[in-house]
C-alpha cells in the first residue's frame, strides 16, 4: 500500500510533465497535421537554458529561490518560443502546400539538427545541476522503515502544471485569440475570410506550445539533478505517446494521455522491470495506433457536409 | 418598383468612383484559367447579382475579390484602393464580408462563437448591438446560440453564414448561392433579409445566384457569367426580359 502511494505520486509528477510536452504535439498537429518531431528537442532545449540560468542567476547572487525560479521559468520560456517560432518559420512554413510528408522529413532533420547543435556548443556530457528546492512531507511510514514522501519540489510540478494547464484551457476556450486558433484546425481559408492572421495563428501556436514544453525542461532539470542533449527524444516520444493515447489534436486528451503515461510508466518500473519502463511506452504507443488510432478523447466527427 | 430601382441605377451608375471595381482580372488554378479577363462593377448602396451556369466561375470571382486565390492578371480596386496584392485578412478587414459557397461553418463551435469569429474586424464594441441584430433578423439563431454548428439543419447554417458575415458590419457583403437546398420558405425569408439590410443599413451586396428570377428581381443590376467571362450586363429588369437569360437561365420557371 505504502509503495503503492509512492508510485502514484511519482507517477502524477512525470505524467505531468510529459502533458505539458504533449500539449505542443497536440495543438501543432491540429492547427497543421504534422507531427513536429523537434518538439523535444525544444524541450532539451529549455532544460539546457534552465541549468545556465540557474547559474548565472546565482553568480549574480539572486539565490532566493521563488525569484530564482520566477526568472529562471520566464528566461526559458522566451527562449524556446524564439527557438519554436523560428523553427516553424524556416523549416515548416516554406513547405507548406507541398507533399504531406515533406514538413515531416523537415522535422526531423530539425530535430537531428539541434541535437546536433546543443551537443557542438554545451558538450556531450551530462550537466549536473544542484538541487535547487530540497526537503519535502513524509506523508507514510511503513513498519520496515519504507518512507512514503511528497517532496516540495513535486508539490510544485504538480501545482504549477495545474495552474498552466487550467490557465491554457481557458486561454483556447475563451478568448477571441483561442477562437481564432480553433477555427484555423477547422477552416483556414473561412477564417482568412473572417479576418484572421492566419500565418500569424500557427506561428502563435508553435510558441505557445514551446513556451509549455520549457516549463517541462525547467522542472525535469530541477527533478533529475542532470540533462544532457540527448534527453529531448525520449521524453519526446513519451510526449508524443501520450498525445496519441489521450487523442491527437485534443486538448484535454493530451493532459489526460500524459498523466495516464507517467502512473502507466512508474508503475511499470516499479512492478515489473525498471530496465523496460520505456519499452512500456513504446507497446502503448503501438497498441494504441493498432486499435484507438483516434484516442481516448479523439475529435467526433459530427459535422454535416 | 422595380422602376424605382432602375432609377437609383441610373444615378449611382453615373456618379464617380464605384465602391468595387473589377477590371480584367484572370485567376487561375494550376493551369486552369477559371477566370478570362472579367469586368465589373458595384456601386455604393446597390444590390448586384451574378448569374450564370454551373462552373462558370461565379465563385472563383467572390474569392478572388478577397484574395484567395489571388487574381493573376488585371486589378480589383476597392473603396479606390488597389486590393488585388492585400493579404485576405487585410482585404475584409477594409470591409468586405463574404458567406461562402457551401457555408463553411465552423462545425465544432457553438452557433454563438460563429457569430464572434464574425466579429473579429468588427469595430470594438459593436459586439452585442449587432449580435441583437442578427437575432432579430434569424430569430432561430437565438433559440440554437450554444448548440454547436456541425448540428444545424442545411437552412440554419445557411442563416448562421448570412449572420456571421453581418457580423463585422462590412460595407460590401458578398453572398455566394444563399439560398442553395432551402425550402421555398426559407429562400423568399432569405431574399427578403437581403433586400431589408441593403433598404434599411444601406448595405451593398453583390450577391450569386442560382435562382436567376429571385435575384433578378430583387437586384438593381446584374451580370451573367459564362466559362469565366462576362457576357451580359443590365438592371435586373432588362435582363429578366432579355431572350438569352429567359432560355438559359429562367426556363421552365416561374
Ligand atoms: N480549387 C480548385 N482547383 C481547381 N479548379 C477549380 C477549383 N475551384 C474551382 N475550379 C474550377 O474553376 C472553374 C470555376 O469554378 P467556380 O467554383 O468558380 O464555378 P461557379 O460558377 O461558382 O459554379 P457553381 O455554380 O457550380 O458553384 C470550374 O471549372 C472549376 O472546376
Ligand atoms: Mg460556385
Amino acid at each position: 500500500m505504502e509503495y503503492f502511494v509512492q508510485q502514484l505520486i511519482n507517477g502524477l509528477t512525470l505524467g505531468a510533465i510529459y502533458g505539458l510536452i504533449a500539449i505542443g504535439y497536440t495543438m501543432v498537429y491540429g492547427i497543421i497535421g504534422m507531427i513536429n518531431f523537434a518538439h523535444g528537442e525544444i524541450y532539451m532545449i529549455g532544460a539546457f537554458i534552465a541549468v545556465i540560468s540557474f547559474i548565472v542567476l546565482g553568480a549574480a547572487g539572486i539565490t532566493w529561490v521563488p525569484v530564482m525560479l520566477m526568472l529562471v521559468l520566464i528566461i526559458s520560456m522566451v527562449f524556446t518560443s524564439i527557438y519554436g517560432w523560428t523553427i516553424e518559420r524556416l523549416a515548416y512554413r516554406p513547405l507548406r502546400g507541398s507533399f504531406r510528408l515533406a514538413p515531416l522529413i523537415s522535422a526531423i532533420g530539425m530535430s537531428i539538427f539541434l541535437q546536433n547543435y546543443v551537443q557542438l556548443v554545451q558538450g556531450a556530457r551530462v550537466k549536473p545541476m544542484p538541487p535547487v528546492i530540497q526537503g519535502g512531507f513524509v506523508i507514510m511510514e511503513r513498519a520496515d522503515g519504507f518512507v512514503v514522501s511528497l517532496s516540495y519540489l513535486q508539490i510544485l510540478i504538480i501545482v504549477l502544471t495545474t495552474v498552466l494547464m487550467v490557465g491554457f484551457t481557458g486561454l483556447i476556450t475563451r478568448t477571441e485569440l483561442g477562437r481564432a486558433q480553433r477555427a484555423c484546425e477547422q477552416d483556414k481559408t473561412m477564417a482568412g475570410l473572417l479576418g484572421v492572421n492566419v500565418d500569424r495563428t500557427i506561428s502563435l501556436t508553435f510558441v505557445l506550445g514551446a513556451a509549455l514544453a520549457a516549463v517541462a525542461g525547467v522542472m525535469v532539470t530541477m527533478y533529475y539533478g542532470v540533462i544532457d542533449f540527448f534527453i529531448g527524444f525520449l521524453a519526446g516520444v513519451k510526449a508524443f505517446t501520450a498525445a496519441v493515447l489521450g487523442g491527437i489534436g485534443s486538448l484535454p486528451g493530451a493532459m489526460l494521455g500524459g498523466l495516464l503515461i507517467g502512473l502507466i510508466e512508474a508503475f511499470w518500473s516499479a512492478y515489473f522491470s525498471i530496465e523496460y519502463k520505456d519499452v512500456a511506452t513504446f507497446a502503448i504507443l503501438v497498441l494504441v495506433l493498432i486499435f484507438r488510432p483516434t484516442g481516448l478523447l479523439g475529435k467526433p466527427e459530427i459535422e454535416k457536409v | 418598383m422595380t422602376a424605382v430601382k432602375t432609377g437609383t441605377t441610373a444615378n449611382t451608375g453615373s456618379t464617380g468612383e464605384p465602391m468595387l471595381r473589377i477590371e480584367g482580372v484572370h485567376t487561375f488554378y494550376g493551369s486552369i484559367e477559371a477566370l478570362k479577363g472579367v469586368d465589373m462593377q458595384v456601386q455604393a448602396g446597390e444590390i448586384v447579382t451574378l448569374i450564370g451556369a454551373n462552373g462558370a466561375g461565379k465563385s472563383t470571382l467572390l474569392m478572388t475579390i478577397c484574395g484567395n486565390p489571388r487574381a493573376k492578371f488585371g486589378r480589383v480596386v476597392f473603396e479606390g484602393e488597389d486590393i488585388t496584392q492585400v493579404p485576405t485578412f487585410e482585404i475584409v478587414r477594409r470591409g468586405i464580408a463574404q458567406s461562402p459557397e457551401g457555408r463553411r461553418i465552423f462545425g465544432r463551435m457553438t452557433v454563438l462563437e460563429n457569430l464572434q469569429m464574425g466579429s473579429i474586424t468588427a469595430q470594438p464594441g459593436s459586439f452585442d448591438r449587432e449580435l441583437e441584430r442578427v437575432y432579430t433578423l434569424f430569430p432561430r439563431l437565438k433559440e440554437r446560440q450554444a448548440q454547436r454548428g456541425g448540428t444545424l439543419s442545411g437552412g440554419e447554417q445557411q442563416m448562421l453564414a448570412i449572420g456571421r458575415a453581418l457580423m463585422s458590419q462590412p460595407r460590401l457583403l458578398l453572398l455566394d448561392e444563399p439560398s442553395l437546398g432551402l425550402a421555398p420558405l426559407i429562400v423568399k425569408q432569405i431574399f427578403k433579409v437581403i433586400e431589408d439590410i441593403n433598404r434599411e443599413q444601406g448595405m451593398t451586396v453583390f450577391l450569386v445566384e442560382q435562382n436567376a428570377f429571385h435575384a433578378l428581381k430583387l437586384a438593381h443590376r446584374g451580370y451573367v457569367m459564362v466559362n469565366g467571362n462576362i457576357t451580359l450586363q443590365g438592371t435586373g429588369r432588362e435582363l429578366l426580359a432579355n431572350e438569352e437569360v429567359r432560355t438559359a437561365y429562367l426556363e421552365g420557371g416561374h
